[in-house]
């Protein structure tokens, strides 16, 4: 029987494939070429650019942009390139209106920066459709690095590593390489496989061994590594998922939302994932919304994304926010879980309303749902890890961690804003001082 | 509402807005659409001797130098005289004179630079009933290299002897059409008043290449592997024609010679601006070339609401009023001081007025760790560099230093009387001032 986003319970192929296919199209479209000519040419090639000093990779953008403008889009992705690996997927997925747009000149002149992620992509797009990888790796040092997690901040590591001539082994849990970029991304910026042959093409640099199915605790130990390699650096992410805290969390149709994500990203096809009429998405960052607007765009007739405090405090941007906003999803705020109502299935769930200081009320509220999805936050997983700062390792400005030899970034590191383009900085400049001290 | 009717050495017509010999001047079709769209007049197409027409390339006959968003800024061309029969262009120009009587329509020729060619043609185009002749002497490709064109206009012997004989062969205004591709304009335009010239016309193409394809390593436009240098014309030339026509409305010889400005005249502004250095009226083709005929009605409203809010009841009314002020360097006044003012509430902080001062100039723009940018009045020498590269207008300004106030750049306050270099003490030629 055909199912509609009105179809009892939880359920798939809501929606026609056509219908789907549409829905996760590409969110950014890439720019035609002279789209691109016009975009670049609105930039002023600022002195000392803000742009520059807003993008965690320092980028030099006036001058990539200077490079589309003549004509040169791989001169551009070299640019690009050379200060983050992960370019590509950065153009995708930075939120760009918060970091290099929020301060291009002409967004504070004018309310219209230059679209910077959307030339940054078009640069990289360029480039990777050639098949062209721009680096090539130094004469071979002899010295061995183990990674430790292939996200975009071991990958990060493992590219400059590998470009200094270092033999680099990266170790992930999951069965590919790519992290949160091939599972914890909503679909609709990373469409045609995008993250996998991002791998694929950063591996091109070669010297770079990705071994799956391996993590600290199970296959690895960071004293084995130790022994084993010259340097350890440590890409870990966040594995562990917080809980809400309530009664009824344990009842089916309550799920984390970076689970959901990461079958939804796996899934053959998009007609057989299932979703539920009424679905509630807990959490006010990127995640939250990712599940939430996948989770409409499935064919959910209601989602509601739930955060305990107001829309001025939640993680995912303004532009997220707006978003989920157009996708029909419907923003609660002050609002914070109480209890999952169930019969073994969740049926509803109730929020009692809270100040901005998280102080209740008192007064509560009940959401039908059939799927509640967690986005409240990871956590560091993995026993006899370096010293922790907070519930991170600790790391300095470059990595470095308690323990002598291994190095520590993205995620599961202290400091940072938890963003792609963040690991990929810390990625990066662990790499660099491996290097030096593998070479001092 | 001003009147733009225009009554060039006695042509008239509605307006002031003439299309050039060119393309677009061609043939009757486009012609009467071009009086249509309301065109004051037209310089038809030049014509040649009679007998077989020239033949114009069979490639790419235009190449281009595009701004942002593919705006076009310079257009160069190697296309040559009209490559129709001579008898056709003429029963065309009869019909159209004899439909639209009160719109301007002026005969282009381009004949060898023999007497009775010239005396010959003339009464025969005469017969049209068109309003005048225009003597192309501007063209610099291809018919140059036969002897015409850009080939007479380079030598200003040969400009007065035909202007001489075309006055001798008709009794219609003869305009002398003047190639930049000299030295000094004024040799040329002297010329052709020698000549009896009415008028000239200013400026032709200039010799150009456009572009090169690296792949192929020949200019652009290309026909088969290789080209040839081209006339440049558009908004990219506007400069060059301007000066040439002030040159020629500021030297006392000239001062009294009629001049249609031609030259990247694309907006009414631009024909307002070559109006006031001295030109009667104003040539346009590229632009009609880019965006159709229909400009010229942006043109019309344009100069008709600029000469309301000014007060001007017909363009001889400003013809030639900026002339005056068109000076030599030597006679710029040395104590006018001047220091750019960079206003904080309009600035966005781009920082190009910083990298082009600090790089390129006086070193007299200061940075603040916060993105202010300052002058420094001590060391600005009012060069303008930050005014022409800030991307917001009117965000720096050049403030008048007063009489008697201190120029911390040279640490003397500002003279209130007019000084230049002619008395200045540095000049070694300097006359004392009496």
């Amino acid at each position: 029987m055909t199912k509609s986003p009105l179809s009892e319970g939880v359920v798939a192929g809501r929606l026609a494939p056509g219908q789907l296919a549409e829905n996760f199209a590409d969110l950014h479209p890439q720019l035609e070429d002279h789209e691109a000519l016009v975009a670049a040419d609105r930039c002023y090639f600022c002195h000392d650019a803000p742009c520059m000093t807003a993008c965690p990779t320092d980028i030099d953008i006036p001058l990539f942009i200077r490079q589309i403008a003549t004509g040169t889009p791989e001169a551009a992705a070299r640019t690009i390139l050379s200060q983050n690996i992960l370019g590509g997927m950065c153009a995708r997925v930075c939120p760009t209106e918060t970091l290099c747009e929020e301060v291009c000149v002409r967004e504070v002149a004018e309310g219209k920066p230059v679209e910077i992620g959307r030339l940054q992509r078009y640069a990289t797009d360029t480039l990777m459709a050639a098949d062209v990888h721009p680096f090539e790796r130094d004469t071979a040092t002899g010295k061995k690095v183990a990674v430790v997690g292939a996200g975009p901040a071991g990958l990060s590591a493992a590219h400059r590593l590998a470009m200094y001539g270092h033999d680099v082994t990266v170790f992930d849990a999951r069965a590919k390489a790519g992290g949160l970029n091939e599972f914890g991304i909503a679909s609709y910026k990373s469409v045609e496989n995008f993250a996998a042959r991002e791998v694929d093409w950063l591996l091109k640099i070669g010297g770079i061994t990705v071994e799956t199915g391996k993590k600290l605790g199970d296959g690895l130990t960071l004293d084995g590594l130790k022994a084993e390699y010259d340097a350890v650096f440590l890409g870990i992410g966040l594995g562990g998922v917080n809980a809400l805290g309530v009664d009824g969390e344990d009842k089916s149709g309550v799920l984390d939302a970076v689970d959901f994500i990461s079958d939804l990203r796996q899934a053959s096809d998009l007609a057989d994932v299932e979703i539920g009429r009424d679905v509630v998405v807990i959490g006010g960052g990127m995640t939250a919304v990712d599940a939430a607007v996948q989770a409409k765009l499935l064919g959910a007739l209601n989602v509601s994304l739930v955060y305990r405090r107001g829309r001025d405090r939640m993680n995912a941007s303004v532009f997220e926010q707006d978003l989920a906003a157009s996708k029909g999803v419907r923003i609660i705020t002050n609002a914070s879980p109480k209890a999952v109502i169930g019969n073994g299935a969740v049926r509803e769930i109730e929020f009692e309303y809270t100040g901005d200081d998280l102080a209740p009320t008192g007064q509560t509220v009940r959401l039908a749902a059939d799927q509640v999805f967690k986005a409240i936050g990871q956590t560091l997983e993995g026993e006899g890890l370096p010293a922790l700062e907070g519930r991170k390792i600790a790391v300095d400005g470059t990595g470095r961690t308690s323990v002598d030899g291994v190095w520590a970034g993205g995620d599961c590191a202290s400091g940072g804003d938890d963003l792609t383009v963040t690991a990929v900085a810390e990625g990066r400049d662990a790499a660099e001082d491996i290097h030096a001290t593998l070479m001092a | 509402m001003a009147n733009l009717e225009s009554d060039f050495i006695g042509i008239k017509s509605p307006n002031p807005f003439w299309l050039a010999s060119a393309p677009p001047t061609d043939k009757e079709y486009n012609v009467r659409r071009a009086f249509e769209a309301g065109w004051g007049g037209v310089v038809w197409k030049t014509l040649g001797s009679e007998g077989p027409p020239v033949v114009n390339v069979n490639g790419p006959r235009y190449g281009a130098i595009h701004g942002a968003d593919r705006r076009l800024l310079g257009l160069n061309n190697i296309e040559l005289i009209t490559d129709r029969p001579l008898e056709v262009n003429l029963e065309e120009m009869t019909r159209v004179k004899r439909d639209y009587p009160d719109h301007a329509l002026i005969a282009s020729v381009m004949v060898p630079c023999e007497e009775d060619e010239w005396k010959r043609i003339l009464p025969m185009i005469a017969e049209t009933g068109c309003d005048g002749f225009e003597l192309n002497f501007g063209c610099p490709h291809g018919m140059a290299e036969r002897g015409m064109g850009s080939a007479v206009g380079q030598v200003p012997d040969y400009i007065e002897m035909v202007a001489r004989w075309c006055k001798e062969a008709t009794d219609l205004p003869v305009i002398v059409k003047l190639t930049p591709n000299i030295t000094n304009i004024l040799y040329p335009a002297e010329a052709a008043l020698r000549g009896g010239a009415d008028a000239v016309s200013l400026i032709n193409t200039i010799n150009s290449i456009t572009s090169v394809n690296l792949d192929v390593m020949s200019p652009e436009p290309m026909i088969d592997g290789k080209g040839t240098h081209g006339g440049y014309c558009g908004p990219a030339v506007k400069p060059i024609a301007m000066n040439m026509v002030a040159e020629i409305a500021r030297n006392p010889a000239t001062a009294n010679l009629p001049i249609s400005g031609i030259g990247g005249v694309t907006t009414w502004r631009d024909a307002a601006e070559f109006m006031a250095l001295g030109a009667g009226n104003v040539q346009v083709c590229t632009a009609a070339m880019t965006y159709g005929f229909k400009i010229v009605q942006e043109m019309i409203s344009g100069l008709s609401q600029w000469m309301d809010e000014k007060g001007y009841e017909s363009t001889a009314d400003f013809v030639g009023l900026a002339t005056p002020n068109v000076t030599d360097w030597q006679y710029l006044n040395l104590n006018h001081v001047t220091k750019a003012v960079i206003n904080q509430d309009d600035c966005i902080k781009c920082g190009r007025c910083y990298a082009a001062c600090e790089d390129t100039s006086h070193q007299a723009i200061e940075m603040s760790e916060d993105r202010v940018f300052t002058v420094k009045d001590d060391e600005c020498v009012a060069c303008n560099l930050c005014v022409n590269v800030c991307p917001v207008e009117n965000c720096i300004t050049m403030r008048t230093l007063e009489a008697g106030e201190m120029d911390e750049r040279t640490g003397k306050p500002v003279e209130a009387d007019y000084g230049n270099w002619t008395a200045h003490p540095n000049n070694p030629m300097a006359q004392a001032a009496e």
